[in-house]
């Protein structure tokens, strides 16, 4: 076995890609964060709610009506984005105009309340979700051995990411879209219905965090809490890297993920505390975030 | 946040002073007579929430800055005359000073990183540094973890009055919580407060008058975070514990919570506001998860359709300012 400053290849390539994987949730949630802050101009607090919601629709999809993952990854956005389509038609719209901590305050309830309903209904404990067959096992690399389903979950996310990318900065709607973000009045003087438009927008947003909680499923398990803590850090992660640029979301989150990865192998203690004290860095540094483009 | 028109006449304002003083006599006697009818454990320990809730509204409604990490200074300083009270052995008026100072020196560590970001940045940069405390105490092991700190010695305040006698220890809460109330009234009744407010509702506008507008707000967050500090150092003493409870990112949202009800920018609301939510956890404490659930559902139906809060829409329908 290859030893790196008295480290196992294995441990830290192993920490490594553990890193990556929290890396590549934390893009696929602040990079809905970024979206949804963009045109509704809220930090949606029921992010971390939602993603638990995604993970446990896989579960009930499975466990209830027998549809496997591959299809779950589909259905769990699609049910949360309605979901989230309906909290917005219903409640956020109503904020319109008011200050945008409303906002904040009306999806934090939101989140106490699907968190709520879940622990009544679940506990704290986590429920088990099996690794697609297709995706069980492994490859030995070597310097490490890369478990199949781990490898697809980074793959994936960053195919996620990337065409999120590609369909805001360089597509006709990413054109309407960024369009309404700088002037919703004008935009909509031009025939656009900027209020569905704000509506789908939140739809996706808290889709890609489905999509999130069903990746995660089969990794960390099914509880009501996983997204609670998660989402704190994700915050930090926005904060760092500064909601304005789409792509530094994706690297941003990539980036603290790995970092994260490598605390655990030289410094564990530090692993759940590094993320903030990196944001206290930036934030003496470069107030307005790595990528950020006002303060 | 929420706009007080603050006239600008003098007999209006010495109306409003009257007001004040009549309800703040009412508040005194009635937590003074409260024990008669109710568990003064229960009262104590309200009393407590709502000197939270009013230090955090002094940042909420005064400076408009919404601070998601307020549990940092009541978790850490109820550790804090924990700590101090059950191990260095000093007594309880000591503990709490000590624990009240230790909260201002976090509050002006954490206060100058986060008041470099504004509105729902603030939020999130406060929100995630209270969770880096949170670890902390998980970590550290002076606070034991899970188990917190328990059978926290109470003490004789002053050598004289002994707190392990609860009636006693009541007046004592109540004491301390009717003198932060009135320095916290006066600090927003001051010329300090009157620029506070100005940043609140046009910060540049401040700013081009020549005030330093990040030293004022630097000041008020670490005012808000001593207050909150003392609270939850009395805290300490009255549960004989501190705990992660105190520390958790919960903690703060209910600071929130208790002020939105009771009324964001009015000087009684959030002691409206912790009172009701205080009670409603009490009553709900036996069916578990439901509190979360209601809790939620206050946030909304608050943000929604209620926003000027109990006390707000109280002084709405009186038009006067409470």
């Amino acid at each position: 076995m290859i030893q790196i400053l008295g480290i196992s290849s294995q441990a830290l390539f192993g920490q490594l890609l553990l890193g990556l994987i929290n890396g590549a949730f934390y893009a696929l949630l602040s990079l809905g964060l970024a979206v949804i802050f963009g045109m509704l101009n809220i930090v949606n607090f029921a992010h971390g709610a939602l993603y638990m919601v995604g993970a446990f629709c896989a579960y009930f999809l499975l466990n209830w009506f027998g549809i496997g993952y591959w299809p779950a990854l589909l259905i769990a956005p699609l049910v949360v984005g309605l979901f989230g389509v309906i909290i917005e038609r219903t409640m956020l719209q109503r904020l319109a105009g008011l200050d945008h901590l409303y906002g904040l305050l009306l999806t934090f309830g939101v989140a106490l309340i699907v968190q709520g309903v879940f622990q009544y209904q679940y506990g704290s404990s986590g429920l088990p979700y099996e690794i697609p067959d297709s995706l069980k096992g492994g490859r030995n690399l070597g310097f490490m051995y890369l478990p199949n389903y781990r490898a697809w979950v980074v793959i994936f996310s960053l195919v996620v990411c990337l065409a999120t990318w590609y369909v805001i900065e360089k597509t006709k709607l990413g054109a309407y879209l960024r369009a309404a973000t700088e002037n919703p009045t004008i935009v909509r003087a031009f025939g656009v219905n900027v209020p569905l438009m704000i509506t789908l927008t939140y739809g996706f947003g808290v889709a890609l965090a489905a999509l999130a909680g069903v990746l995660a499923a089969p990794i960390n398990q099914v509880r009501p809490l996983m997204g609670a803590d998660f989402i704190i850090v994700v915050f930090a992660v926005v904060v760092i890297g500064g909601m304005g640029s789409i792509m530094g979301s994706i690297l941003t989150g990539f980036l603290l993920g790995l970092i994260e990865g490598l605390t655990k192998v030289f410094y564990p203690e530090a692993s759940n505390t590094v993320v903030f004290v990196i944001m206290a860095i930036v934030l003496l540094i470069k107030p307005a975030g790595l990528f950020g483009r006002t303060a | 946040m929420a706009a007080v028109a603050h006239s600008p006449s003098a007999a209006r304002d010495a109306s409003h002073r009257r007001d004040e003083m009549i309800a703040f006599a009412i508040m005194a006697i009635l937590l003074a007579i409260a024990p008669l009818f109710a568990y003064p454990v229960f009262l104590m320990q309200a009393i407590c929430f709502a000197l939270y809730a009013c230090a955090f509204n002094l940042l909420l409604g005064y400076v408009g800055l919404l601070s998601f990490g307020h549990a940092m200074f009541m978790g850490s300083a109820s550790y804090f005359s924990a700590h101090i009270a059950k191990v260095w052995g000093w007594p309880p008026e000591l503990a709490i000073i000590a624990a009240t100072l230790g909260a201002a020196a976090i509050g002006v560590v954490t206060g100058a990183l986060s008041i470099r970001r504004q509105g729902i940045y603030f939020a999130m940069v406060t929100l995630a540094l209270s969770q880096m405390i949170y670890f902390f105490c998980l970590q550290a092991p002076f606070t034991h973890g899970e188990d917190g700190i328990q059978g926290v010695p109470q003490g004789r305040m002053f050598g004289l009055f002994d707190l392990s006698h609860q009636m006693t220890l009541y007046f004592v809460v109540l004491g301390i919580f009717l003198l932060a109330f009135l320095f916290i009234h006066r600090i927003i009744n001051s010329p300090f407060g009157d620029v506070l407010k100005a940043i609140r509702e046009n910060e540049p506008r401040a700013i081009s008058l020549g005030y330093k507008a990040d030293q004022y707000k630097l000041a008020a967050f670490v005012l808000s975070a001593a207050l909150a500090g003392l609270a939850g150092a009395t805290k300490a003493l009255v549960s004989q514990n501190a705990s992660l409870t105190d520390v958790h990112w919960s903690m703060s949202g209910e600071a929130v919570l208790m002020v939105l009800v009771g009324g964001l920018g009015t000087i009684f609301g959030p002691v409206v506001g912790a009172f009701v939510i205080i009670a409603m956890q009490n009553y709900l404490a036996s069916y578990g998860q439901l509190v979360t659930i209601m809790q939620g559902l206050i946030f909304v139906v608050c943000v929604l359709v209620f926003r000027r809060g109990i006390v707000g829409e109280i002084a709405h329908r009186f038009n006067k300012s409470l």
